[in-house]
């Protein structure tokens, strides 16, 4: 692949698969404080 | 207050519930699609700056707008609306909530059967030996086009009745037991499909398994950035829409799920969890597979005149063959797999706000709902299915899940944000919420995410030929008018590019059939309102 296709794959991917990540494991760390309640 | 005590059981069903809503068959076929024909790798510039101050902040609108329903008894849009303001004209802008959900999943369900029927088809190894033009005339035959006025296919429509009775099933089973428990199963397996065709396309290398080209061309192709692009105001707009039509905001399908929450339950992480779920899946995995393939196959000239939908099913069938007996059957089992999940997250969350309007407004059963809503979409899918070849599907498809979805979010995002008013709309977002959004956003949301809806909105109703807007504007003040795009708002109304008067015909009994169905929708939330106020109920 040529530098500048690499250049902007690499950055975006990480960014969405870091947001990704990141929101979905603080989501299930605080499930519990969230299922159950009424 | 409605008597429905249904609740999600966990977040995690929530999030993928909402995921999958959002994940449709765009995120595989039309991300890359837009991504080619707008600056190659600049396109995702204008991608995430969009997601970022329209994308996201409309996703906790919505959240926000449904949790704060659903404290007040509303499981769809219409009451939603009516809770914000003091107008009793809010609640019509609602109608969009129900009519695009009920119009869409009529064409919506018909793609959904294809991807089923064409699943069944690739492991009973069907396209086995044929060539280019054998499994055009394949899909062709399959859904009935080509022969006399009506579209006829029994094949077609039998998987259709399956689709219909698998959404219905599940639909009647409730949130928990239905949809969340529906998505936590197939939303994983999507995901690992995806993975796994995404391996398979990047692994192919030129001269192995009747490849042409090493498939990261394809990737390379996609990702190679063209920043003159930015300059043209085309390509923001594509970025905008893609954003737009990919998170499935502007439909009500979203507020009627937060509608299940509680009142202190979190909807600023739920919306970007969901959001970014659906982003990996487009931006990663729906950018590396078909175009890998495409090129690998058919090489870099085939890009030229790329279209997703086209390759999906008239395309990917054939080149699968290369892969061998076994290997070609796993690729169109997944592959057709994975669309069919798609859909079918994205056409239950259709169900479920008609549903719901039905069950709070009326009093109906979930069984009886769940019928008026599968009699309903069967009975609108049927021009789109027997006038396939006439645009009755397209005219559905521009009108409810096109336009109808853009000036839904605009109007959504007004009475929310100026009328409801940000102060509340702000601690409506963060109450309970389990990230701090920052403060900008306050700022993003009054002022930015309105804009930028009226200027995707303004942008679609005079799109100019080409999306030669520079050019365009300059002609404009050089006497030399504005012509028109044959697929924009107002294009596409006055039927430029048109000539056929017997498509015109159907074209315009299509219009009086949306039409009609959006007066039935307004009439009925007017005949609701008054129930409710015999009733005390408001």
């Amino acid at each position: 692949m040529s530098t500048s296709a690499l250049l902007m794959m690499i950055p975006t991917w990480s960014v969405i698969i870091f947001f990704t990540v990141y929101f979905m494991v603080k989501a299930l760390k605080t499930q519990h404080s969230h299922d159950g309640e009424e | 207050m409605s008597g429905t005590k249904e609740r999600w059981a966990s977040r995690l069903g929530l999030i993928l519930a909402v995921a999958g809503n959002a994940v449709g068959l765009g995120n595989f076929l039309r991300f890359p699609a837009q991504a080619i024909q707008n600056g190659g790798g600049a396109f995702i510039i204008p991608y995430l700056v969009s997601l970022a101050v329209m994308g996201i902040p409309l996703l906790w609108v919505e959240w926000a707008i449904g949790r704060h329903g659903g404290q007040h008894g509303h499981h769809s849009t219409p009451g939603m609306l009516d809770v914000l303001g003091r107008s009793k004209l809010l609640k019509y802008f609602g109608i969009f909530g129900i009519f695009t959900n009920l119009v869409v999943a009529a064409y919506y369900c018909y793609i959904e059967s294809w991807t089923l029927a064409y699943t069944v088809f690739s492991v009973a190894d069907v396209f086995n030996g044929m060539n280019q033009s054998e499994v055009i005339q394949y899909f062709k035959s399959y859904l009935g086009t080509g022969d006399g006025f009506i579209n006829f296919s029994p094949v077609a429509l039998f998987f259709f009745f399956v689709t219909i009775g698998l959404n219905l099933w599940v639909l009647s089973r409730g949130i928990s037991a239905g949809i969340e428990k529906a998505s936590k199963i197939l939303m994983p397996l999507l995901i690992l499909f995806g993975i796994f065709l995404a391996i398979r396309a990047l692994t192919l290398d030129a001269g192995e398994y009747g490849a042409v080209e090493d498939a990261v061309a394809g990737l390379n192709f996609l990702w190679t950035p063209h920043f003159d692009s930015l300059s043209n105001p085309k390509v923001w707009l594509a970025a905008a829409g893609q954003v737009f039509f990919t998170l499935s905001v502007g439909m009500g399908s979203i507020h009627c799920y937060a509608a299940y929450l509680r009142k202190n339950d979190d909807v600023a992480l739920n919306a970007a969890t969901a959001g970014f779920m659906n982003e990996f899946v487009e931006v990663i995995l729906g950018g590396s597979v078909v175009i890998p393939i495409a090129v690998a196959y058919l090489g870099l000239a085939s890009l030229s005149t790329f279209s997703g939908f086209g390759m999906s099913f008239m395309t990917l069938p054939m080149l699968f063959e290369n892969w061998g007996p076994l290997l070609s059957a796993l690729g169109g089992f997944t592959w057709f797999g994975l669309l069919f999940f798609a859909g079918i997250t994205s056409s239950i969350a259709m169900g479920q706000p008609v549903m719901a309007f039905l069950q709070d407004s009326f009093k109906f059963s979930r069984e009886k709902s769940t019928w008026v809503f599968g009699l309903a979409v069967v009975v609108l899918a049927l021009p789109t299915i027997l006038l396939y070849d006439h645009g009755a599907f397209d005219e559905y498809d521009f009108w409810a899940g096109t336009f109808s979805l853009v000036v839904f979010a605009l109007a959504e995002s007004i009475i929310f944000l100026w009328i409801f008013g940000i102060d509340n709309a702000w601690e409506e977002i963060n109450r309970g919420a389990d990230i701090k959004i920052p403060v900008i956003f306050k700022y993003i949301l009054k002022y930015v995410t309105p804009t930028f809806i009226g200027l995707v909105f303004v942008g679609s109703m005079i799109q100019p030929v080409g999306g030669k807007w520079i050019e365009s504007f300059s002609g404009l003040f050089n006497g030399q008018g504005w012509n028109l795009d044959p697929s924009s708002v107002l294009g596409t109304l006055f039927h430029i590019g048109i000539d056929d008067p017997e498509k015109i015909l159907v074209i315009n009994l299509t219009r009086l059939l949306l039409l009609s169905v959006y007066a039935t929708v307004g009439i009925l939330i007017f005949v609701a309102w008054k129930i409710r106020l015999k009733e005390e109920r408001i």
